[in-house]
């Protein structure tokens, strides 16, 4: 029997991108009070980060879901904003629909998605023009 | 290199982070591009930046860096260093410019590290 994870939820507050990223900086500390390896910690932690900063950008924010079980780690972050018209392309380093100003706060250069996939083993995106985008990701510990 | 030997080499003010000034570092980044930092940065504990929003702090806690220097004079608003202060980070500020700042670190042996695909 699958012993039940350890869940935690974070409401992604879209209003502002000066608050972007508190919820990534929240289950760092949590990951590492309940003893996860700083490696799996960092992993999770900055690929959580880049959706986040995602969802401000682009969704108008959404939810983001920490799954904590014995042998991995699930991220699933949902948001209701405009979906992602041609993934294949948004998944290219370097390929970005970031406005200016947020290119001027240093992010929009199109490594986000790249770099979800990177720090993770498994990487899921579901996206439907108008309605939203889920992406689940795991880390396996 | 301890932090202060990086305050002392840049003229630095610290702005935040002054009881930490001890902490050893063996290795840095400059970087405006905070994406890149993501993206690349393995083990850097000093990340050199003319950016200076709370993005900033928050990127470099996501990768275990220890100071923040802001290059070109600049200053954070008190939101960033109260930030930084939360998350036990040093920020310093000089008015080194990032190719100097980063020359005169590099010189006296604070090296650049590994990076993420080496």
């Amino acid at each position: 029997m699958t012993k039940e994870p350890l869940r935690f939820h974070f409401d992604i507050c879209g209003e502002n991108f000066t608050s972007a990223g508190e919820a990534s900086v929240s289950i760092k500390r949590i990951l590492r009070q309940i003893g996860i390896s700083p490696d799996i910690i960092r992993r999770v932690s900055i690929a959580m980060y880049e959706c986040e900063i995602n969802m401000v950008i682009h969704a108008n924010g959404g939810t983001a879901d920490v799954d904590v079980y014995t042998d991995k780690i699930i991220l699933t972050l949902k948001d209701e904003g405009p979906g992602i018209p041609d993934l294949e392309l948004a998944m290219q380093e370097g390929y970005s629909t970031a406005p200016d100003s947020i290119r001027s706060l240093g992010f929009g250069a199109g490594m986000g998605l790249p770099n979800m996939k990177k720090y993770t083993d498994v990487m899921d995106i579901k996206t439907e023009v108008g309605k939203g985008t889920t992406v689940t990701m795991t880390v396996f510990l | 290199m301890k932090i202060k030997t990086i305050v002392e080499l840049l003229n630095a003010e610290v702005l935040a982070g002054a009881d930490k000034l001890d902490t050893d570092v063996h290795s840095a980044c400059g970087c405006d591009l905070l994406s890149d930092v993501l993206a690349f940065v393995k083990e850097q504990a000093v990340l050199l930046t003319g950016m200076c929003n709370p993005q900033v702090v928050r990127t470099a806690v996501m990768m275990d860096m220890r100071c923040i220097v802001f290059v070109r004079g600049k200053v954070p608003g008190q939101d960033v260093i109260d930030l930084a202060e939360e998350h036990g980070l040093v920020i310093l500020t000089s008015d080194e410019r990032m190719y100097s700042a980063c020359g005169k670190l590099y010189q006296n042996g604070l090296a650049a590290g590994s990076v993420i695909d080496d």
